[in-house]
């Protein structure tokens, strides 16, 4: 599914990724964890196609095409989904409509059939379910006036209508409390499937209570510096990212 | 052009005048146009070393030679008309064509009595204690010589005249329509809206050019409010990208009263917008909502200027620009607070987007303060797309010029989406949505 290789970005002339390799599967849950400064929303970041990242090196292949040739909405129509660690308020924007619009123009860039009205809304009632999403938020600008644990379950809600093929969830666990982790939990959970890869970058372990991953990385200075199964996430909580970053030094 | 070459250009009004019909000529308010125009004759038009000119250069208007016209020379169909009316707005309505009144076309029919509403001309006819009272008492003819110019030539436009306790629940909806005709023309329009104390009502003034014309629009509205009346005024924009429009607005309110303007400015070459409100009694209030979407080569300019003369007054004011093209946007908005003009409140704020490298604003916020126990904040901003919130839009899907269309249709909204009028409301986004690329996209977007 996703396939990068010796990935090297810049950032206003700083690097930050360096030298990054990941392999994700169809049907694979990745967390990649790290401290701050580590590179994760930079790699959640180039992986979107978001402007001002500079990839300098190395290549990122996705269902055997490049990656990084597409631009951001060429990417959503391919099927790769960004759930932001920072929701931007679209005030004017309407949350429902763009939902629409979005749906639409990944069928039709698929060449499917657009959804009419009736279609979209059952999906739209279908999905809400899954995170308890709240009827008069989808009504609302996007993300306008909603509180921090709205605006991450309103992400999680448009990747479960936009059905990607690979979701990345950037800190999507950043600023919930414990419910809110639950639903979103929750909902990424329902929407695991054997077609569908998930990388879920975050800084603590507790989300991957609920999200049971396959693979766990750790992202030091810019590079995977350990990969494991579920178990290493336990021992990064119990040991801190010190004790990896001191291995890697030596 | 030097100076004296534009004196000359004055002589062209000063022989229309003389064609003025004896009709015109003898009514009560002939000194009153004489001495107007002697005052246009002293001062020629504007020049841009005036600083409330600065920035707006009237040459193009003053080289050509617009003359006035008092017949209507052209005729106009119902289905033109209706192809711009507003979908379903219960309303009444005055049409003006080439700035001559359209008797035919307009339906006034059914107003509360007492409540007048006609053409200027049928209201000087009548020689009414009322129009002496107001007409021409809040415009200045010193201020700018477009007022005074069309102060000597009025005779079409809109006269409102609204009794105690009155309320107008059907907008008045005023339609100035405009189309090539023989000779380049200039319409002077001139409105007054007398409202009594406690009446309310919404007027809507529409300038819209139906072809490409080269005509010249100056008008001017005065809007009187006892205390506790309630005007929502409404302007529509529209004029052919070859006309000029110079707009002055004058609004002069008793205590408790309350002003909402609502200026959109869509159309013109050269296009001057003035509003000027004087909170002259406690408790008066002006509501100023502003859009401007210019293109290619157009220059518009909007100046307006709030008077705070007694305590407990407020004012707010919210203008927006898009700019695109070559275009050139001016927005002036002065709040002066006078000595005794305790605990009043003003804001005032000016975003602008600039769409393009060439477009160019000129803002400037001006606040003169001389009381001490006052709340005033002013802003103005200019600036392009928020790239952030682009990126979000595109990493959902939607394609780079839908997604800049989207946002600037969302920056412009904001000063639409709470018009109470449903069918204004929709005609104006329309309207927006159809200055931007990808017109069709954005509307299913829009309009479900």
């Amino acid at each position: 599914m996703l396939n990068i290789k010796n990935l090297h970005a810049k950032v206003e002339d700083k690097e930050i990724l360096k030298g990054l390799n990941l392999n994700v599967k169809a049907g694979e849950v990745h967390a990649i964890m790290g401290p701050n400064g580590s590179g994760k929303s930079t790699l959640a970041n180039v992986l979107a196609g978001k402007n001002g990242y500079e990839v300098t090196k190395g290549s990122v292949e996705y269902e055997g095409k490049d990656l990084l040739e597409l631009a951001p909405e060429e990417r959503a129509w391919a099927g790769v989904f960004l759930a932001f660690q920072y929701p931007v308020e679209i005030p004017g924007v309407n949350n429902v409509y763009l939902l629409k619009a979005a749906v639409n123009a990944i069928r039709k860039n698929r060449g499917e059939q657009e959804l009419d009205a009736v279609e979209f809304l059952a999906l739209v009632k279908e999905k809400m379910k899954l995170v308890k999403m709240k009827e008069d938020l989808l009504n609302r600008a996007v993300n306008e006036g909603f509180s921090g644990g709205e605006k991450k379950r309103n992400e999680i809600f448009q990747m479960a209508v936009l059905e990607p093929k690979l979701a990345i969830l950037d800190e999507t666990d950043s600023g919930l409390d414990i419910d809110a982790l639950k639903i979103v939990a929750e909902g990424v959970n329902s929407l695991r499937s054997p077609e569908r890869s998930i990388i879920l970058v975050t800084h603590y372990q507790r989300l991957l209570d609920y999200i049971k991953p396959d693979h766990v990385h750790v992202l030091s200075n810019g590079k995977i510096i350990k990969s494991g199964g579920p178990e290493l996430a336990l021992e990064l909580e119990e040991k801190g990212y010190d004790w990896l970053e001191e291995i890697e030094a030596a | 052009m030097s100076q004296d070459q534009m004196n000359n250009n004055i002589q062209h009004y000063l022989n229309d005048f003389e064609q003025l019909d004896d009709n015109v000529k003898s009514d009560w308010f002939s000194e009153q146009r004489k001495s107007a125009l002697n005052l246009f004759k002293e001062t020629g038009f504007p020049r841009t070393r005036q600083e409330n000119w600065k920035y707006t250069d009237t040459r193009p208007i003053a080289k050509k030679s617009f003359s006035y016209t008092n017949n209507q020379s052209v005729s106009i169909s119902t289905e033109e008309i209706d192809a711009i009316r507003f979908q379903g707005l219960d309303c009444y309505e005055l049409v003006f064509v080439n700035g001559v009144y359209s008797k035919e076309h307009s339906r006034i029919d059914g107003l509360p009595e007492g409540t007048v509403i006609e053409n200027m001309a049928d209201a000087l006819a009548k020689d009414s204690e009322l129009l002496k009272k107001h007409l021409a008492q809040y415009a200045d003819n010193k201020v700018s010589p477009f007022t005074a110019l069309n102060t000597a030539f009025i005779q079409h436009g809109t006269y409102i005249d609204v009794p105690k306790n009155t309320v107008i629940e059907k907008p008045i909806n005023v339609l100035y329509l405009s189309k090539e005709s023989a000779k380049p023309f200039a319409a002077h329009t001139r409105n007054l809206i007398v409202m009594s104390e406690h009446s309310e009502a919404t007027l809507i003034e529409s300038y819209i050019g139906l072809d490409d014309a080269n005509y010249f629009t100056n008008t001017v509205t005065e809007v009187s409010l006892a205390p506790s009346a309630i005007l929502k005024h409404y302007k529509i924009q529209q004029e052919s990208l070859n006309a000029y429009h110079i707009g002055n607005l004058n609004v002069v309110q008793g205590k408790d009263s309350r002003f909402e303007s609502n200026s959109i400015s869509l159309g013109g070459s050269l296009v001057r917008n003035d509003i000027n409100g004087q909170l002259a009694a406690e408790g008066a209030s002006i509501v100023m909502n502003g859009l401007y979407m210019t293109n290619n080569k157009q220059h518009v300019d909007n100046h307006t200027r709030v008077d705070h003369l007694k305590p407990n007054t407020h004012s707010s004011e919210n203008y927006r620009g898009v700019l695109n093209g070559k275009s050139r946007a001016v927005f002036n908005g002065k709040v002066v607070v006078h000595p005794q003009a305790q605990k009043i409140e003003a804001h005032q704020n000016n975003a602008n987007l600039l769409l393009s490298d060439d477009a160019e604003i000129d803002t400037k916020p001006e606040l003169e303060i001389y009381a001490d126990d006052v709340k005033c904040s002013h802003g103005a901003t200019v600036g392009q797309l928020d790239q952030n919130m682009l990126f979000y839009l595109r990493s959902r899907a939607i394609d780079e010029e839908t997604a800049k269309s989207l946002l600037t249709y969302a920056f412009a909204d904001e000063v639409i989406r709470d018009i109470s009028f449903a069918p204004v409301k929709n005609r104006l986004e329309y309207l927006i949505v159809g200055r931007l690329p990808d017109a069709d996209l954005i509307r299913e977007f829009t309009n479900e």
